[in-house]
C-alpha cells in the first residue's frame, strides 16, 4: 500500500526483539502490511550481536527478555557504532515510569507501554525511521 | 641490712608485677599482637615449672648430702626432651587431635572415654601433687623467713605468710586461668607470667652461682680443686643413680602441671624442636653451679646452717644483700610458677572428671539440655583451684613444716608416675583395655601408697612395728621391703615394684579383658595417631541436629556453638545453622566439646542427646535438694536471658523482613504488571487485525483462537492469584475429611495430565489414610506433576512417587529423571513468578509452587526441594491428620 | 590406617631427612648410654669428684649440641611425602 515508496526499492527491515510468541505474531503481521520486513530475534543474550552484524533499518526492543533485559541490550547497541544510531522503539509491560525515564535515558527513540493500539505502533515506527533521514 | 626491710615490699611488688604482666599478655592476646607469646622460646621457659623450688634450694641441699646424684633429677628430663620424637611428640599430636584438656583426660579419652578411669587418675594427680604443693609453701615461708634475718623461723610465725601467699597464688590463678572455659585453648596471661619467672629464677641461680665461684671460690681454677678437696662424695650409688634418672623422666612426662604445659599449652608441634635442646640446655644452666654452690656453702658456713638453704645464705653471709633478694626472688618464682600451674591442671580435672560428671548424672537424663553446663563447669573450675589450694596449705599445717616434707618431691614423684604405665601403654599398644588401665592403677597406687606415701608420714600412720615385722607379722609385706627386697634405698624400692607390678597388672588384665568398640576406636586413633587422620564414627541415627544446638550453646557459649554450626552448615552447603548429624560432624562437635569439659563428659552428653545409650549411673542421682535448687535458679536465669534474646532476634528478623519486603514490593509490582499486560496485549493486537476486512478465513481463525487461549491465560493467573492472596492471608477454609493418598495422587495425574511421561508409584506405600483436604492436596501434586512435564529435559521423561511413613507423617517425595534444578536457583522456585529458563516454555504465570507451599502451610506440612536424587526432586511432608484447628499449630 | 607402601628408592634428599629422623630417634638412647657411665665409676679411687663432674657436664652439653644441630636440620623445609 503505503511506505514503500519512502525510501529506496528495498523494504524496510525492521527487528522484532521480542520473546512472547502471541506478541511476536501480532507485530510481524500489522508490521509486514505496513510495509516493513520484519524478523525475529527471539533472546536478549545475542540481539545486540546480531543486530550490529546486519543493521536493520529500525529495532522493537521488550524490555523482559530471557536471557539479557533489554536495557542491556540497548546499552549494548548504543556502544557500538554499527547500530549507536539505529532507530529503537521500546516497548515494556511493565508500565512503571522508571523505566520510560531509564529507556530514554540510554538511549531509546522511542517507548511504548503494552498492551498498544496496533496503528500506534506503526505510526511511530515510520515516524523513528523517517527522522534521521531528515538530517 | 638494707635488703632485708626489702623483703616484703619485693615479694608483693613482684607478686603485683606478675599480675600486671599477665593482664598485658591476655590484652595482647586478645588483640591478636600475642605471635611471639607462643613462640617456641616462651613454649620452652614455660617448661620450667618443672623446676620447682624444691629444685631451686633443694638441689644444693641434695648435691651437699649426695654429691653428683641431683643432677639425676635434671637428666631423666634431658633424655625425655631429647628423645621427643618418640613420645612427646606424639602426646602433643593426640591432644591436639583429639582436644586433650589434662592427663587425666587423655587417660579416660584413650580407654573409651572411661568416667572412672578419667576420675581415678585425677583423684592420683590430687594425692600426689598436694605433699608437693605443701612443699612450695614451706619453701616460700622459710626463705622469707630467713631473709627477713630469722635463720630458724619458728613454724606459728609462718602461718599468717603461708595463707596470704596460697590466697595470692589461688586468685591469680582463678583470675588468668579460668578466663576461658575451653581448657584447651591457651591461657596467654598464665603461660607468659611463667616465662617471666622461669627466667628470673635461672638469672638469680646463675648469678648466686657466678658469685660463689669467683667470689667465694676464687675463680674456675681453684674452684675444681675445692670441688675435688671437698667432703662431697665422689662415687654414686648405682642403684639410685638409675632409678632416680628414671623415676624423672616418668615424673616429667605424667606430673600434672608438666602435662598441662608441655602437650595441652602446647600450640604448635614444632615447638617441641626447639624445646627438645633448650630446655636441656635450661635444666643444664640451672644445675651447673650447684655443685661449686654445695662446696661453698660446706666450706664457708656454719656446720649447723641448712643446705637447703645456701643459695640465699651464702650471699647474706657475704653481705649481698641484694644478690639474696634475687636469689629470694627465683625461690618465690620456682614456687609460684609450680603452684599456679598444678593448680590450674588439677583444677581441670577436678572438674572435668568428677564435679561435672556428677552434676550431669545428678540430672538425670536431660541434664545435657536444661541446665546451665557453662557456668557450672567455670564455677566448679574455680572452686576446685581454691580447694587444691587449701588443701596444700592444711597439708602443709599438718606436716608442722617438718624436715619430712623436703623428702616428698620424690615420693609425689613415684606416686604420679604410676600413671606412666597406662599412658605409655595406651599410645604405643592398641591392646591396652580400661580394665587393665584401672587394674594398673590401682595396683600402683596401693603399692606406692604402702610402700613409700604413708610411710612418708612417719609413725603416726604405719606403726614401727609394722615397718620392721610387716603387718600381722607378715615380714613379706613390709613397707620397704615388699617380697623380702631388702636392703634397697626406700625410693627406688617404691618405684622399682610399683611399676613392675603395675605394668604386670595392665599388661595381663589388657590380656585377658575385652575392649568395648569404643575403646578399639580410641585406641587405633591413638596409636595411629600418625599414620591416619583419625576417623571413627559414632553412631548417627537419633541424632537431632536442634538438640545438640541447644546442648553446644550451653557448652561453648551461643556465639562459639553458632559459629560452629554454621561453618559446618556451610561445609556440607546448607544455609543456616543446623547440619547433618553426619559421623564427621558429630566427632568434630565432640572434640570440641571435650576441649571444654573433657573427653568422658563430652561423651556422656552427646550419648544423652543422640539417646544413644543410658547414662548407667542412674544409681547416682539422689543427690541433695540444695543443688538442684541451685540449678533450678541458674535454670530460670538462663531461660530469661534466653527469652530476652528471642525477643532481640525477633525484632531483627522483622526488620530484616520489613526492608526486604519494600524493596521486593517494587519488583513483585513489575512483575505482576508484565504477566497481566502481555496476555492482554496479544489479545488487543489480534482484536485490532480480526477488525480488519481482509483476513482469510484460515487466518482470521488461527488469530481468534490465539485470543482465546490468551484470554484462559489471563483468567488462570487471576485464578491463581486471587488464590494465592487467599492462602497467604490465612483466609482459606479447609475442607477436612478422610482420603486415600493414592485416590489423591490419581486426581492430581488425571488434572494434570501424563501424556507423554511414564509414572511410577507404589501402590502398596500408598494405601494411607489420611484426614486432610483433599481438594487442596490434589493441587499441589498437580503443580508438581505439571512442573515436571514443563520443565523435565529427559529424552524419555519418567516421574516417580516415592511415599513413606515416619510417625504422624507422611513424606511423598516425587522425583524426575531430568537434570535437577541448580542450587543457587533452588532458593527461588517458591517465589512468586519464578520461572527458570524460557518463558514461552512455561505458559503457566511461575505461581504454582508458590501456591504449594501456601497450601502444605496450611495443612499443616511442607514442600522442600529434595537434592541429590538424581533428577528435580520434591518432598512433601504431611501430617497424617490435619489439626481441625487449622493454621495455627502449624510445623513453622 | 593404610599405610603407603615405602618406594625403595627415594630422591637424596628424602633420603637424607629418612637418615635424620633416624638420628633424632637414636640420639637418646646415646643420652641414656653415656649417662649410665657414672655407675660404672669406682667408689674408691678413679678421677676426682671434679673431674667426674666436668665429665658429667662436658657429655650433657655435647648432647645438647647435637640435640640443637638435629633439631635445626629438621627445621628446614621437608620435601613433600614425608610425614
Amino acid at each position: 500500500m503505503m511506505g514503500v515508496q519512502d525510501g529506496p526499492d528495498r523494504p524496510r527491515r525492521v527487528a522484532l526483539v521480542e520473546d512472547e510468541p502471541n506478541i511476536r505474531e501480532a507485530l510481524r503481521f500489522i508490521l509486514s502490511r505496513a510495509g516493513w520486513r520484519p524478523f525475529v530475534i527471539g533472546d536478549g543474550a545475542t540481539a545486540a550481536e546480531r543486530l550490529a552484524e546486519d543493521p536493520p533499518d529500525a529495532a522493537i526492543l521488550d524490555v523482559m527478555l530471557p536471557g539479557r533485559s533489554g536495557f542491556d541490550v540497548l546499552r549494548a547497541l548504543r556502544a557500538d557504532p554499527a547500530t549507536a544510531a539505529l532507530p529503537v522503539l521500546m516497548l515494556t509491560a511493565r508500565g512503571q515510569d522508571k523505566d520510560r525515564a531509564l529507556a530514554l535515558a540510554l538511549g531509546a527513540d522511542d517507548f511504548m507501554t503494552k498492551p498498544f493500539s496496533n496503528a500506534e505502533v506503526v505510526e511511530r515506527l515510520d515516524t523513528l525511521a523517517r527522522a534521521p533521514q531528515a538530517n | 641490712m638494707t635488703a632485708q626491710s626489702f623483703v616484703v615490699p619485693a615479694a608483693l611488688g613482684y607478686g603485683a608485677l606478675l599480675f600486671a604482666i599477665a593482664a598485658l599478655a591476655e590484652a595482647r592476646a586478645r588483640q591478636g599482637r600475642a605471635r611471639w607469646l607462643r613462640g617456641p622460646w616462651v613454649y620452652t621457659l614455660s617448661l620450667s615449672v618443672y623446676c620447682t623450688a624444691w629444685t631451686f634450694y633443694g638441689a644444693v641441699g641434695y648435691a651437699a648430702r649426695s654429691g653428683l646424684e641431683f643432677a639425676t633429677i635434671y637428666l631423666g628430663p634431658t633424655l625425655v626432651m631429647i628423645g621427643w620424637w618418640w613420645g612427646l611428640r606424639k602426646l602433643v599430636r593426640i591432644a591436639r587431635v583429639q582436644r586433650i584438656t589434662s592427663i587425666a583426660d587423655l587417660v579416660s579419652s584413650r580407654f573409651g572415654k572411661s568416667g572412672p578411669l578419667g576420675a581415678g587418675v585425677t583423684l592420683l594427680a590430687l594425692v600426689g601433687t598436694m605433699p608437693y604443693i605443701a612443699l612450695q609453701l614451706q619453701s616460700l615461708t622459710v626463705s622469707f623467713a630467713v631473709l627477713g634475718g630469722d635463720p630458724r623461723p619458728a613454724f606459728e610465725d609462718l602461718q599468717a605468710f603461708a595463707l596470704w601467699a596460697a590466697a595470692g597464688l589461688a586468685l591469680f590463678t582463678i583470675l588468668f586461668g579460668t578466663r576461658a572455659l575451653d581448657a584447651s585453648e591457651r591461657h596467654h596471661g598464665v603461660v607468659t607470667a611463667i616465662a617471666v619467672e622461669a627466667i628470673v629464677k635461672l638469672v638469680a641461680l646463675v648469678a648466686v652461682g657466678l658469685f660463689v665461684t669467683f667470689e667465694v671460690l676464687g675463680g674456675p681454677g681453684p674452684a675444681m680443686a675445692r670441688i675435688s678437696a671437698s667432703d662431697l662424695p665422689a662415687a654414686v650409688a648405682p642403684g639410685r643413680w638409675v632409678g632416680i634418672m628414671a623415676l624423672a623422666a616418668a615424673a616429667f612426662l605424667t606430673l600434672p602441671r608438666m602435662f598441662h604445659v608441655a602437650v595441652v599449652e602446647n600450640a604448635d608441634e614444632g615447638h617441641l624442636r626447639t624445646a627438645s635442646w633448650a630446655f636441656p640446655l635450661y635444666l643444664f644452666a640451672m644445675s651447673l653451679f650447684v655443685v661449686p654452690i654445695a662446696v661453698a656453702g660446706l666450706e664457708a658456713l656454719p656446720p649447723d646452717a641448712n643446705p637447703d638453704l645456701f643459695v640465699l645464705t651464702l650471699p647474706m653471709a657475704a653481705g649481698r644483700e641484694w644478690l639474696a633478694l634475687l636469689a629470694f626472688l627465683g625461690g618465690f618464682s620456682a614456687a609460684t610458677s609450680m603452684v599456679i600451674v598444678a593448680a590450674l591442671a588439677l583444677a581441670t580435672m577436678v572438674s572435668n572428671h568428677i564435679v561435672v560428671p556428677m552434676w550431669l548424672w545428678s540430672q538425670g537424663g536431660g541434664a545435657a539440655l536444661s541446665g546451665d553446663v557453662r557456668r557450672t563447669t567455670v564455677l566448679s573450675r574455680r572452686v576446685a583451684i581454691g580447694a587444691v589450694l587449701l588443701l596444700g596449705w592444711a597439708y602443709w599445717r599438718a606436716s608442722d613444716g617438718g624436715e619430712a616434707l623436703a623428702a616428698i618431691g620424690l615420693v609425689s614423684f613415684v606416686g604420679v608416675a604410676q600413671i606412666l604405665p597406662a599412658l605409655l601403654g595406651g599410645i604405643f599398644w592398641r591392646g591396652g583395655t580400661r580394665w587393665g588401665a584401672a587394674a594398673g592403677l590401682v595396683t600402683g597406687f596401693a603399692v606406692w601408697s604402702w610402700t613409700l606415701f604413708l610411710p612418708s608420714f612417719g609413725d603416726g600412720i604405719v606403726p614401727a612395728a609394722v615397718m620392721v615385722d610387716g603387718p600381722f607379722a607378715m615380714g613379706w609385706l613390709r613397707p620397704t621391703s615388699l617380697f623380702g627386697l631388702s636392703g634397697m634405698d626406700p625410693v627406688v624400692h617404691a618405684f622399682v615394684l610399683s611399676m613392675l607390678l603395675n605394668s604386670f597388672a595392665f599388661v595381663a588384665v589388657s590380656l585377658v579383658t575385652f575392649p568395648t568398640p569404643l575403646e578399639r576406636l580410641q585406641g587405633a586413633a591413638f596409636t595411629g595417631v600418625f599414620e591416619s587422620r583419625a576417623s571413627g564414627a559414632d553412631d548417627a541415627r537419633g541424632a537431632d541436629p536442634e538438640a545438640l544446638m541447644v546442648m553446644a550453646q550451653r557448652l561453648l557459649g551461643p556465639g562459639r556453638a553458632q559459629a560452629f554450626f554454621r561453618g559446618w552448615a556451610a561445609r556440607q552447603g546448607q544455609d543456616g545453622y543446623l547440619p547433618d548429624p553426619t559421623p564427621e560432624f558429630l566427632m568434630a562437635l565432640e572434640r570440641e566439646l571435650a576441649g571444654s569439659v573433657g573427653g568422658a563428659t563430652a561423651d556422656a552428653m552427646m550419648a544423652q542427646v543422640m539417646g544413644r545409650r543410658a547414662i548407667s549411673v542412674a544409681d547416682l542421682v539422689a543427690v541433695a535438694d540444695e543443688t538442684a535448687q541451685v540449678l533450678e535458679q541458674s535454670h530460670a536465669l538462663q531461660l530469661k536471658t534466653e527469652e530476652a534474646e528471642r525477643a532481640a532476634r525477633g525484632l531483627r528478623d522483622a526488620n530484616a523482613a520489613l526492608t526486604r519486603l519494600a524493596r521486593q514490593k517494587d519488583a513483585f509490582l513489575g512483575q505482576i504488571s508484565h504477566e497481566l499486560r502481555t496476555p492482554m496485549t496479544s489479545i488487543r493486537a489480534f482484536a485490532d487485525i480480526l477488525m480488519s476486512n481482509d483476513l482469510s478465513d484460515a487466518e482470521r481463525a488461527r488469530y481468534a483462537g490465539t485470543v482465546h487461549d490468551e484470554a484462559m491465560r489471563l483468567t488462570r493467573l487471576l485464578d491463581d492469584l486471587l488464590d494465592l492472596s487467599v492462602l497467604e492471608n490465612g483466609q482459606v477454609r479447609l475442607n477436612l475429611a478422610e482420603a486415600r493418598l493414592d485416590a489423591v495422587i490419581d486426581r492430581a495425574l488425571l488434572a494434570a495430565g501424563t501424556h507423554g511421561l511414564a509414572v511410577r508409584r507404589d501402590p502398596v506405600d500408598e494405601r494411607v489414610t489420611l484426614f486432610t483436604d483433599a481438594d487442596r492436596l490434589v493441587q499441589v501434586f498437580a503443580n508438581l506433576v505439571t512442573n515436571v512435564r514443563k520443565y523435565c529435559d529427559a529424552e524419555s521423561p519418567e516421574l516417580r512417587f516415592e511415599v513413606r511413613r515416619r510417625d504422624a507423617e507422611v513424606l511423598v517425595d516425587v522425583v524426575d529423571n531430568g537434570t535437577g534444578i541448580a542450587p543457587a536457583d533452588r532458593t527461588v522456585i517458591f517465589e512468586k513468578f519464578a520461572r527458570l529458563g524460557d518463558h514461552a516454555a512455561a505458559g503457566g504465570a511461575g505461581l504454582g509452587l508458590a501456591i504449594s507451599r501456601e497450601i502444605m502451610e496450611r495443612l499443616g506440612g511442607g514442600i522442600a526441594y529434595l537434592p541429590g536424587q538424581g533428577g528435580t526432586a520434591f518432598r512433601v511432608r504431611l501430617p497424617r491428620r490435619v489439626a481441625p484447628a487449622g493454621h495455627r499449630e502449624a510445623a513453622e | 590406617m593404610v599405610r603407603r607402601a615405602s618406594p625403595i628408592f627415594l630422591e637424596r634428599r628424602s633420603y637424607r631427612r629418612r637418615r635424620l629422623v633416624d638420628a633424632v630417634r637414636l640420639l637418646p638412647f646415646a643420652g641414656i648410654a653415656f649417662f649410665a657411665v657414672p655407675i660404672l665409676w669406682p667408689v674408691q679411687g678413679g678421677p676426682s669428684l671434679a673431674g667426674r663432674t666436668a665429665a658429667l657436664f662436658g657429655g650433657w652439653i655435647i648432647l645438647i649440641l647435637g640435640a640443637a644441630m638435629l633439631a635445626r636440620a629438621l627445621g628446614r623445609p621437608p620435601p613433600a611425602g614425608e610425614d
